[in-house]
């Protein structure tokens, strides 16, 4: 197993173009850590969800990087415009009271042993995907949407539709989840 | 300046990945509130979707089947964050807390 090889081999200097376009993968990068950083450890569960719509638009802009633009559209829409949205309407619906917000769940030890086990997770998978030679066979082509509308409508179309009453199913439920009780 | 180039290189999407998933482990464990939790759980559905994209960009034969894939995982988390944030309403009208040590009824 050779370790794993980066595709370009030769470093752009800081002034070309590439150097331009690695500049921005950095701050794209950086935006993913803060955002996961202020989603985590935020005091106020706002700040959190704002920390959250950071860090999906960082990860929009590293779909950009894998050649799928379309994905990155998706990902803004659902994610930053919808799912964030989401959860500041809820935390407005229902707020926590001022000392609820932050602090260890249950005893002392659960912030630090989450903190650990988090860590040893993210070692053990970073140095597995790292060490393991996983070949290289890169596919340096933006991705067609057209394609991809063939294969929703033809290879994955039991899927397509599966997920389409999946949705339906989960509007009725919340409707129903949040109705109940309510006079 | 090797460092400018290291987009190109599927080790560095498997650790941002990795790290993703790592954050959202530590915010599960160690939120208070469900909607903390739902938030951490949001990133460790990214982490899973950036896997599939690195991979599917890096290895795959056809590159359109880690996308569609990835769709499907945004789809499945819309609906996950709808239910959830109903049963988060619906247990705030009940108890007038989503503090995770208040809601303890089910305890042994």
């Amino acid at each position: 197993m050779q370790p794993n090889i980066c595709m370009a081999s030769i470093a752009p200097s800081l002034f070309s173009p590439e150097g331009a376009v690695g500049i921005i993968f950095l701050v794209t990068v950086a935006m993913v850590v803060v955002g996961a950083v202020i989603a985590t450890s935020a005091k106020r569960l706002v700040r959190a969800v704002a920390g959250l719509a950071l860090c999906f638009t960082g990860v929009a802009g590293i779909y950009f990087f894998l050649f799928s633009s379309f994905l990155a559209m998706m990902q803004m829409l659902i994610y930053v415009g919808a799912v964030s949205i989401l959860i500041a309407m809820a935390i407005m619906l229902a707020e926590p009271e001022e000392k609820d917000i932050l602090g260890m769940k249950g005893s002392i030890f659960a912030g630090p042993l989450g903190m650990f086990t988090g860590f040893t997770v993210f070692i053990g998978l970073a140095v597995l995907g790292y060490k393991t030679g996983w070949g290289c066979s890169s596919n340096s082509t933006v991705t067609d949407i057209k394609h991809m509308g063939h294969l929703l409508l033809t290879s994955y179309s039991m899927v397509f539709e599966l997920i389409s009453i999946v949705l339906l199913i989960s509007i009725i439920g919340a409707l129903v989840l949040a109705r109940k009780g309510r006079n | 300046m090797q460092i400018l180039s290291i987009h190109n290189c599927l080790g560095t999407y498997l650790v941002i990945g990795a790290m993703l998933f790592g954050f959202g482990i530590y915010g599960l464990v160690a939120r208070k509130t469900i909607i903390g939790m739902l938030i951490a759980s949001e990133l460790i559905l990214a982490a899973a979707s950036m896997n599939f994209m690195a991979f599917s960009r890096f290895l795959a034969p056809d590159p359109a089947i880690g996308q569609i894939f990835t769709l499907f995982i945004m789809a499945i988390a819309a609906a996950e964050a709808a239910i959830a944030i109903s049963i988060v309403i619906a247990v705030y009208r009940n108890y007038k807390t989503i503090n995770t040590e208040d809601l303890v009824d089910l305890q042994g």
